[in-house]
């Protein structure tokens, strides 16, 4: 039987009428008490960033915005000019190489650690000794590794002893290893620094909530000595959002001031709204093609020299880089143009060519080409656009995409044959943090050539610059000779603000908030 | 019954420990783990510790019965990215995702059973038919999507609402709202049609016949009754929402569950993947049996089954 349903109408109309009036009250007091914005008027810059550091600790993460924080909150013994890459006095006053392993430093005084501790000698020699001890299993030992020991000569003044010569020690000592105070670290270790940071630079930690958020204060009484300039901005607010759109969304409601990693696409769409703005800067990731001629290779066509040319020539690095990458610069020696050991004179330089590519295939026997896998691991179309440059010359590579871990499984495992790598050399401005890890005799390097093997340990292990630049320059044009990989182009980054931030983009994507400040 | 319930209860752990296998092996699936968590910049020294430190080096049937062993006792692990213990990370996470899974339990029930009354009354007319298309919709979307148009109304056109972010009750609605129109769609069908059956029975004619008032019939004599199964599927989805608040949180960086299993799995932190899998599995296993055996409790039929 059914149930007339028009006597129902007019109290289900009310009823409906009172949940509506419900939402309507519900969704006003929402918009009355939003959450406190960042922003200038609040003198808060709001900072979006997609990766959670693991420990603030800058010993104990491996993460870009672990480098950015530690930048700002803490200081290191020199400073690296970003600009003119000239080395610079921060809590040394001057430096000296008083033997192949030692370096002596004199220290600044009257410095101040953001609890009030003083900072000297054992500040210095507490941290490196306990970072570079490898029972305290510092996550990244390239950074610490190389150190023996540091020793205090009095109040200010010290000595840092490395266990080989190591040229690149000033390169570290003025970006990665920051100084810890030494009573506090002592006292609390990696685990409280993580909770409550204490470092002598531009910022202080105010508050960490670990996997959510960190809100740094401008430290007033920042020496006025220091390389870096006085802090302007009065507080900066670091939020980890995973999502890339979320990301964006927030800064186009004013919820966040500044983003960075947006892709390119997105990046030219943001440049639309009229309170944003987008700027790129160049980074220190390279990107080159790896081609495996180790014995064993799964690709035996790769071991004669006239495919990798033929590969070399076929790649139209140039249009890759205008068309899809959108920035950065085509690099002709594997390794980072702004690192100190990198160049590319004398460098053989392979001119996009296919029609040589097709004849030096045909010479090497494959007229018709040859079926090769090609891995990737990011950056997919130029990835795309590498695998259509080298099908029109007749080469069918079959595309593996997959998690980097896995694919430097396989690279080590000598199962690659072509590799789509890129290599950020964790922000170390030496050549002996790029070229030596796929071409020094490693597990990463599969051309295993002696002779440059050789010439690479003996640049990372020669102290006279004249002598160090010599050898790297014959190894960098020896790999290039012999085409052991196509050198591409460096990586851009993206950064999206409001435009109410003053900002300038820097190579190594340290974002400096000690400069920045409100229109 | 009780060979009944016992039956569920060993289907119940067999299910558990089949998802406690795969929930292992998870680990395996992106390569050499002890490579993934070194990362990028590793050396071999650096790589041969972490296997040692993690026992990777052991076969892996040891090292899924070591794991076993240890999580029956109640010792989770240690995460590896946060380096706390997973238990007390995973309990501090907690309470965001069950207050989302309940507002957006909560937030389904409110759309689906009015939409759900209002369809059996109109039965076949085009306000049926419109509540069908709100019900359709609701279950089509994809959730991530509906998410982002939210958003893109809310925070960027009016300004009304937070982007992202667990600070406030304000950051709540959206991620309810997008979680719980997804499972709105199944209540109100289950509604549309226990109100079309009760309203064509005999006590609600009685009940008109006493002269009662027409929303008393319908919310307190019709409704009563249409909504026990409610109830029984209430319990499952809330299992659901649980685990489908993985995609949600990561939108709107709610600091929950789902947000820690997204990350832990961007950070190859597995013992802390391995223990939500888990967790989750678990939850929905005792809702499912939970309401198995009410059912069962309530309708013999089904015990023989």
């Amino acid at each position: 039987m059914n149930y007339s349903s028009t006597s129902l109408k007019a109290p289900l109309a009310k009823f409906s009428l009172r949940a509506g009036l419900l939402a309507c009250a519900i969704a006003a007091t929402a918009v009355f008490t939003l959450p406190a914005h960042a922003g200038k008027k609040n003198d808060t810059l709001g900072f979006a960033y997609d990766q959670t550091p693991e420990n603030i600790d800058p010993y104990y993460n491996n993460v870009r915005i672990g480098v950015i924080i530690a930048a700002n909150v803490w200081d290191t013994l020199i400073y690296r000019d970003p600009v003119t890459g000239e080395y610079k006095g921060q809590l040394a006053k001057s430096w000296k190489q008083i033997d192949d392993r030692t370096l002596e430093f004199d220290l600044r005084e009257g410095i101040k650690f953001h609890n009030g501790e003083e900072f000297d000698a054992d500040s210095v020699v507490f941290t490196l000794n306990f970072v570079s001890d490898p029972a305290n299993k510092a996550r990244q030992q390239t950074v610490t590794g190389w150190i023996e020991k540091a020793e205090k000569i009095s109040k200010y003044k010290v000595r840092i002893i490395s266990k080989q010569p190591f040229p690149a020690a000033i390169d570290y000592l003025a970006t990665a290893i920051a100084i810890h105070p030494a009573k506090y670290y002592k006292e609390v270790g990696p685990t409280g620094m993580n909770l409550k940071p204490i470092g002598s630079g531009p910022y202080k930690v105010v508050e960490h909530i670990p996997g959510k958020s960190l809100t740094l204060e401008r430290n007033k009484d920042y020496f006025k000595d220091s390389p870096k300039k006085q802090p302007v901005i009065g507080k900066v607010r670091i939020r980890f959002i995973p999502d890339r759109q979320t990301q964006m969304a927030e800064v186009m409601s004013g919820g966040e001031d500044f983003i960075m990693h947006v892709p390119k696409d997105q990046a030219d769409k943001l440049k639309s709204f009229p309170q944003l703005q987008v700027q790129s800067g160049n980074t220190m990731r390279i990107v080159f093609l790896q081609m495996n001629s180790r014995d064993g290779t799964p690709a035996p066509q790769l071991k004669d020299i006239r495919v990798r040319h033929a590969i070399a020539h076929a790649i139209d690095r140039e249009a890759i880089l205008k068309n899809i990458v959108g920035g950065g610069e085509i690099i002709n020696s594997i390794c980072t143009p702004s690192q100190v050991g990198c160049t590319s004179q004398g460098v053989k330089v392979y001119k996009y060519d296919p029609a040589l590519a097709k004849k030096l295939l045909a010479e090497a026997g494959y007229p018709n080409g040859f079926e090769v896998d090609l891995m990737a691991y990011r950056e997919r179309p130029q990835t795309e656009a590498m695998i259509n440059y080298l099908s029109a010359v007749g080469i069918k590579p079959r595309l593996g995409f997959m998690q980097y871990a896995a694919m430097r499984d396989l690279a080590r495992g000598n199962k690659t044959a072509l590799t789509h790598q890129t290599w950020g050399s964790n922000l170390v401005n030496d050549l002996s943090a790029s070229t030596p890890v796929y071409f020094g005799g490693g597990a990463d390097d599969v051309s295993r050539n002696p002779e440059v093997i050789k010439l690479l340990n003996e640049g990372d292990s020669t102290v006279d610059m004249k002598k160090r630049n010599e050898v790297y320059q014959k190894a960098l044009s020896i790999i290039a000779d012999q085409a052991y990989a196509v050198p591409l182009w460096t990586l851009p980054v993206y950064y999206v603000a409001s435009k109410e931030v003053n900002f300038k983009p820097y190579h190594d994507e340290l974002v400096r908030f000690w400069e920045m400040s409100w229109k | 019954m009780l060979a009944y319930i016992t039956k569920r209860l060993g289907l119940a752990v067999l299910v558990a420990l089949t998802v406690s296998i795969l929930a292992f092996m998870l680990l395996y699936l992106s390569g050499d783990p002890a490579l993934a968590i070194a990362g990028e910049g590793a050396r071999q020294v650096d790589i041969d510790m972490v296997r040692k430190t993690y026992g990777f080096d052991q076969p892996i049937i040891v090292q899924f019965g070591n794991w076993l062993l240890k999580v029956v006792q109640g010792d989770l692990g240690q995460s590896i990215y946060f380096k706390t213990e997973v238990g007390t990370l995973i309990f501090t996470k907690l309470q965001t995702t069950m207050l989302l899974a309940v507002y957006s339990l909560a937030f389904a029930l409110i759309i689906s059973v009015p939409l759900g009354v209002l369809a059996a009354i109109y039965k076949n007319s085009w306000i049926d038919r419109l509540c069908l298309g709100v019900a359709v919709v609701g279950q089509a979307m994809p959730n991530f999507f509906f998410a982002l148009i939210l958003i893109m109304l809310f925070s960027i056109t009016w300004r009304m609402l937070p982007v992202s972010g667990s600070g406030t009750w304000q950051h709540f609605v959206m991620p309810s709202i997008a979680l719980g129109y997804y499972a709105a769609p199944a209540f109100m069908r289950l509604i549309r049609a226990g109100m079309i059956e009760v309203l064509s029975a005999d006590y609600i004619r009685t009940a008109r016949a006493k002269g009662l008032p027409t929303s008393s019939v319908v919310f307190k004599h019709a409704l009563r009754n249409a909504i026990v199964p409610v109830v029984a599927l209430a319990a499952v989805q809330l299992g659901f929402l649980l685990g489908g608040s993985v995609v949600i949180e990561t939108i709107f960086a709610l600091d929950g569950l789902g947000y820690l299993a997204y990350q832990s799995i961007i950070q190859k932190d597995f013992p802390v993947t391995q223990v939500i899998v888990l967790l989750l599995s678990v939850i929905y296993i005792l809702l499912t049996l939970a309401s198995d055996v009410a059912n069962a409790w309530l309708d013999p039929r089904i015990r023989v089954a």
